[in-house]
């Protein structure tokens, strides 16, 4: 262990990656490569520094580690930063899949690359600020802020509608913040403190949130997660927002930015309000249960392939909340296992999309066709990420969805017996894709042409497949570093319901 | 030991799959076949050393895999006489059909891509039937799932070999469902996947009192838990190894080269649902209705099976039904509690279908890619040596034998052992799968003899330059065709003691006899293994006497008077169109689930998504809004604004709130 600031470090290395942007002059082509090659060099410094943590990580405790604390605004507001066996990961998803982002728009972007990597570079300080903040309103900062760039990137690179969908994401996500506000002025104004690990302490009594308030608090908190995981029927706004992303905009939202959601309701919901959580957990079963078959059946008809690949991320999506308010081992591990894993699949599903996209630019299905006979290699990663998109047992996919739903099956059956349909419905969509964009001769005059990966986009997509198979195969790095936290969320969160059980008996008498 | 025969494959995929450029096509060839070769005959050896010694069953660790909350799943070998008899199987069919298809898919550029197909796919049955957890066993199953959809879909530019490809995954995974209830339903009950901790505790589980697990509001005692995950478990079953209901894949996977029809569609793959019911025998063995529901299952299918192959006209999709129809028998066997049977026809029938299936391969070759066998006929003297080969095939599947002997090729020791066994079983459907057994016999016989008859014989219906390119195939393929009508002339009589044989009063904690010993399971009161050599002569007799009666009716109408199916078909059109468009399963399957999942997809994307959720959301606001401000180009820049602002002024009024308000 060492005294260094290292989370602030990793959080706001990237900002001073856009400082230093800013400073380069646009004018010539030199500059434009400069910016790139500093985007990229902050990206990947700030990757290797980020694995320093996993490296040295304790998984033998539950406590937050690599802890910095401050005041910060008068005795209301600290700034504290920590991570847990449920955010490490995070931090270190977020920061591997910066560098690739950048590559993945290293030609497609043509229009003001600077304003481009500089707004890339500022989501990703937010982001991992979300997953180290251990202040409530710190984290609040974070997870608002890092949808400021997002709508640039949506709003500015985007595609044709890019102004309708940018709109409409931002219509939903208001909603969920104003109430999440409340609901955290609620909580201060009832604990006297911002602080999450007081907030999490199990033997701090003012932490104890009373039931009668739970329920309330719970919503406004689910009204902001649920938009941003997203969970069925706010789910709407992620098709459009994607179609309209760049590639690189498209992999960030996929990867990360939805997984914001799931690690709301590990940090915040279940831990804080338990009694809510208990209750309510048949309505997000409900929920996740329709946003499987639903999503999964409008996936199947879809004519645009990031469409379809968002919609078949909401499905996947369902899976995790699922998992997270089984409220066992299996499956809170397995939404976490299955939020990493989609941050990986997803992410390569959107960059093959945009291989394609780069090459013909559309996005349209019935565009393609026949891609393996020229494309060979294209055609063997697709194959995997598609595989990996179903479920199969040897990639990551398979691993957070049978946890899941061996934790589901536990609790509700109809739920795991409705949830497993996905399998079948998952398969149905995928490799309907997949035999109409690559598969079947070639015909199509505008494809005759059409050249296989180069370069760089092996570089991007080659080590996803890797980890993809690694993970698929050897999960326990992962289960080794969640193990410890997930135990006492699950142990505080069964003491908390019997104290509260207890409560409740003693006050009838 | 182990380690070798399982990873060998995997190793050739690698290196066929990665360095295919360097090493061409020829190198490819060679190294995944060479390793095959290998991994072949170090099964034999293992084979001979656990099947014929006393060694308990073990287990080989490899890596760990899940370890989450009570659930902890490795990748480990579990090595016991069934895993052995199954690493035989796969691995000798594999190895002849690696060897073949290097004759077979000479002419094929892709056939680097070919040979690591089918190592892959060997590596991911291997992986399945070594397994010593039901998770492993899933990954196997899913896996060798993926490798029969890529060869399937091997010709990538055939539509219609890319729907088969795609129809036989998604049917599949309806059966995975099943198989992944089943599992969850397993680690419900005994908290662990693991073969041995199940099998030792099944019988606590069994007897246990209340309550064991509530199943979609029921709650369900200990026996109707077992009952039910075991239907469950059995629905995988049923996918896999092409059941009536799940069968409609298997047919159309014949869009594949043919050497993948023999190994994965005939020998190997299908036959994993037996595999997944014999390994898990002693959880069927605790539920009754499980059991009758196999034999249900299992003598539907080899009658349903069996009459839509006696109209086909495709000469592989033939032998797809008579493979299904084989399925449906061993069923039966595992539904009587017959499990040694059941495997011994699973043995048996590898050789013999794998024979025909690549003499059949043979014969597309010879008539330059015809499979339609009206177009066939009179090839005996173009290619004797396929043609005897065909023969060997086609009576070791009929079951030529003499009851009462030991005189009989493969099939006549196994197909009758369960056609026996099915006499004497004792559950509700015995008798039903016995009649429907000794007709589908008859079947059998019918359309093998058919084949073979407008195949070979008679005059020639291919056109006049097709016969002048007929040509007998290279010593590529027909030396596996050799060993492999070996095996179906052999294999029954060398192995049937060992497989199907028991210790006369024998000790009923071991059951078994000394081949089999725990690998598989019967309870104290299933004496079917016991009772079934001691049937009445005409129940020995009756597979014999209609297998009769199958072939003279080939002849009959076949090589006799011709005309006479022609005349049938239009005198029973109705049955005839019936059969030959395979009972309308496609249709009805296109008009209940195809067409319903398109339209409700279509209509929740435009209906729920469109009108409801955005209409009465965020458009239906937005509408609102713009019908207010009229300034629709500013609302880029304009929301993201106030967006920001509401946050800062919300943020600002928390902080002044809280340092001189509740906060002091």
């Amino acid at each position: 262990m060492t005294d260094w600031p290292i989370l602030t470090m990793i959080t706001f290395m990237p900002l001073v990656g856009a400082l230093m942007i800013m400073l380069i002059p646009t004018d010539n082509a030199v500059a434009e490569r400069n910016i790139k090659n500093v985007a990229l060099f902050t990206t990947v410094i700030t990757f290797i520094a980020s694995l320093y943590i996993w490296v040295n990580f304790d998984n033998t405790t539950a406590n937050f580690q690599f802890v910095e604390r401050y005041e910060w605004i008068g005795s209301f507001m600290t700034y504290h930063m920590g991570v847990d066996g449920i955010s490490m990961l995070f931090v270190i998803l977020s920061t591997f899949l910066m560098p690739f982002c950048i590559l993945a728009s290293w030609k497609s972007v043509k229009k003001d690359i600077k304003s481009y990597m500089i707004a890339f570079l500022l989501l990703e300080t937010f982001m991992i600020g979300v997953f180290c903040a251990l202040d409530i309103m710190l984290f609040y900062i974070f997870f608002e802020a890092g949808l400021i760039p997002m709508f640039i990137i949506i709003g500015i690179w985007g595609g044709a509608r890019r102004v309708y969908a940018s709109f409409k994401f931002f219509l939903y996500t208001l909603l969920g913040s104003v109430l999440m506000l409340l609901a955290i002025m609620a909580i201060y104004w009832q604990t006297n403190t911002t602080d999450i690990v007081l907030l999490l302490d199990p033997s701090r009594a003012e932490s104890v949130i009373p039931a009668s308030m739970q329920t309330w608090l719970w919503l406004a908190f689910f009204a902001s997660f649920a938009v941003k995981m997203p969970m069925w029927p706010v789910h709407t706004w992620l098709p459009d927002a994607h179609v309209e992303a760049p590639t690189a905009g498209s992999v960030v939202l996929a990867a990360i930015l939805l997984k914001m959601g799931g690690y709301g309701f590990l940090r915040f919901s279940i831990p804080m309000f338990p009694v809510a959580s208990e209750e309510l957990a048949i309505f997000v079963f409900v929920l996740s249960a329709i946003a499987i078959i639903y999503t999964s059946l409008v996936a199947l008809m879809q004519e645009d392939i990031k469409k379809l690949i968002a919609y078949s991320s909401v499905a996947h999506m369902g899976y995790v909340t699922m998992g997270i308010f089984t409220m066992n081992a299996n499956g809170i591990q397995g939404g976490i296992y299955q939020m990493l894993s989609h941050g990986l699949v997803s992410g390569a599903l959107f960059l093959c999309v945009g291989v394609v996209y780069d090459r013909m630019h559309t996005r349209e299905i019935a565009a393609y066709g026949g891609l393996v006979n020229r494309m060979p290699k294209y055609a063997v990663v697709f194959l995997i990420f598609t595989m990996a998109n179903v479920g199969l047992p040897g990639t990551s996919g398979f691993v957070g969805e049978f946890l899941v739903l061996l934790g589901v099956f536990q609790v509700n059956t109809w739920i795991a017996l409705l949830a497993t349909t996905g399998v079948i419905l998952s398969a149905a969509y995928a490799l309907w894709l997949y035999r109409r964009v690559v598969l079947g001769s070639l015909d199509k005059e505008s494809l005759k042409a059409i050249i296989d990966l180069d370069t760089r986009e092996k570089i991007i997509i080659y080590p996803l497949v890797v980890l993809v198979i690694f993970y698929g195969v050897y999960p326990m790095p992962v289960f080794e570093a969640t193990e410890v936290s997930v135990n006492t969320l699950i142990l505080n969160y069964e003491s908390a319901i019997e104290a509260a059980k207890e409560t409740a008996q003693a006050s009838l008498k | 030991m182990y380690h070798l025969i399982v990873f060998l494959p995997l190793i050739g995929f690698l290196i066929a799959g990665l360095f295919a450029k360097s090493i061409g096509s020829k190198g490819c060839e060679y190294i995944t076949t060479g390793l095959m070769i290998i991994s072949a005959i170090l099964s034999w050896v293992a084979f001979i050393s656990v099947g014929y010694s006393d060694v308990e069953p073990f287990t080989v660790p490899v890596l760990q895999w899940i370890s989450s909350g009570d659930l902890n799943v490795s990748w480990a070998l579990r090595i016991d006489t069934l895993t052995v008899v199954m690493l035989v199987v796969v691995n000798t069919v594999s190895s002849l059909v690696h060897m073949y298809s290097m004759g077979y898919m000479h002419h094929d550029p892709h056939r680097p891509r070919f040979f690591a197909y089918l190592s892959l796919f060997t590596f991911a049955m291997l992986m399945l039937v070594t397994s010593d957890n039901l998770l492993q066993m899933f990954f196997g199953w899913e896996g060798v799932g993926l490798a029969s959809y890529l060869l399937i879909g091997f010709w990538f530019k055939k539509p219609s070999a890319n729907a088969a490809a795609m129809k036989a995954f998604v049917v599949n995974r309806v059966g995975d469902f099943g198989f992944a209830l089943g599992i969850f339903g397993v680690f419900y009950m005994f908290n662990t996947i693991e073969f041995s901790t199940i099998f030792q505790n099944v019988e606590n589980v069994a007897t246990a009192e209340g309550t064991v697990m509530s199943f979609l509001g029921y709650e369900l005692g200990a026996a109707d838990a077992l009952t039910i995950t075991c239907l469950l478990l059995f629905m995988g079953a049923m996918g896999k190894s092409a059941q009536f209901l799940l069968h409609t894949w298997l047919p159309d996977a014949m869009e594949g080269p043919t050497p993948v029809s023999a190994l994965i569609h005939a020998a190997t793959m299908v036959t994993a649902g037996v595999f997944l019911v014999a390994r898990m025998s002693p959880l069927f063995e605790y539920s009754t209705t499980a059991l009758t529901f196999v034999t249900f299952i299992g003598a539907t299918t080899a009658f349903f099976a069996a009459t839509i192959g006696l109209v086909q006209n495709d000469i592989k999709r033939v032998i797809a039904y008579s493979t299904c129809s084989q399925l449906g028998y061993m069923f039966v066997a595992l539904g009587v509690g017959a499990y040694g049977a059941a495997i011994f026809h699973l043995f048996t029938h590898a050789f013999f279908k794998a024979l025909l299936f690549l003499g059949a391969g043979s014969v597309i070759h010879a008539v330059s890619d015809e499979q339609d066998m009206r177009k066939m006929g009179g090839l005996r003297k173009h290619i004797p040596k396929t043609y005897w080969m065909m023969m060997i095939g086609t009576v070791a599947l009929t079951g030529l034998g003499i009851p009462g002997t030991i005189i009989g090729t493969a099939g006549f020791f196994s197909k009758d052992a369960i056609i026996e066994s099915a006499f004497v079983g004792q559950n509700a459907y015995a008798m039903y799968a016995f009649i429907l057994l000794v007709i589908a016999a008859l079947f059998t016989s019918f359309y093998s003899w058919r084949l073979i008859f407008m195949t070979f014989h008679g005059k020639p219906r291919a056109s006049v330059d097709v016969m002048s390119h007929v040509h007998e195939s290279p010593n590529v393929m027909l030396i596996p065709l050799y060993i492999l009508a070996a095996g179906a002339l052999f294999a029954g009589v060398v192995f049937h003691n060992a497989f199907v044989g028991h210790v006369t009063g024998g000790d009923h904690e071991f059951w078994y006899n000394e081949f089999w010993r725990t690998a598989l399971y019967s309870s104290p009161s299933n004496t079917v293994l016991e009772t079934f050599h001691d049937v009445p002569k005409l129940v020995k007799w009756s597979p014999a006497i209609v297998m009769a009666i199958g072939f003279v009716l080939a002849w009959w109408m076949y090589i006799k008077s011709p005309s006479l199916p022609k005349e049938l078909a239009k005198q029973h059109p109705g049955l005839y169109a019936f059969l030959l468009n395979k009972w309308y399963f496609d249709e009805l399957y296109d008009f209940i689930f195809v067409r319903p999942a398109k339209w409700i997809g279509h209509f929740l994307w435009k209906k729920g998504d469109g009108w409801l959720i955005d209409g009465f959301g965020p458009d239906g606001i937005s509408a609102r809004v713009l019908g207010i401000t009229g300034k629709v180009v500013k609302l880029q820049s304009g929301y993201l604004y106030h967006y920001a602002f509401a946050m800062m002024i919300g943020i600002a009024a928390l902080i002044t709130w809280s340092m001189f308000g509740g906060a002091g």
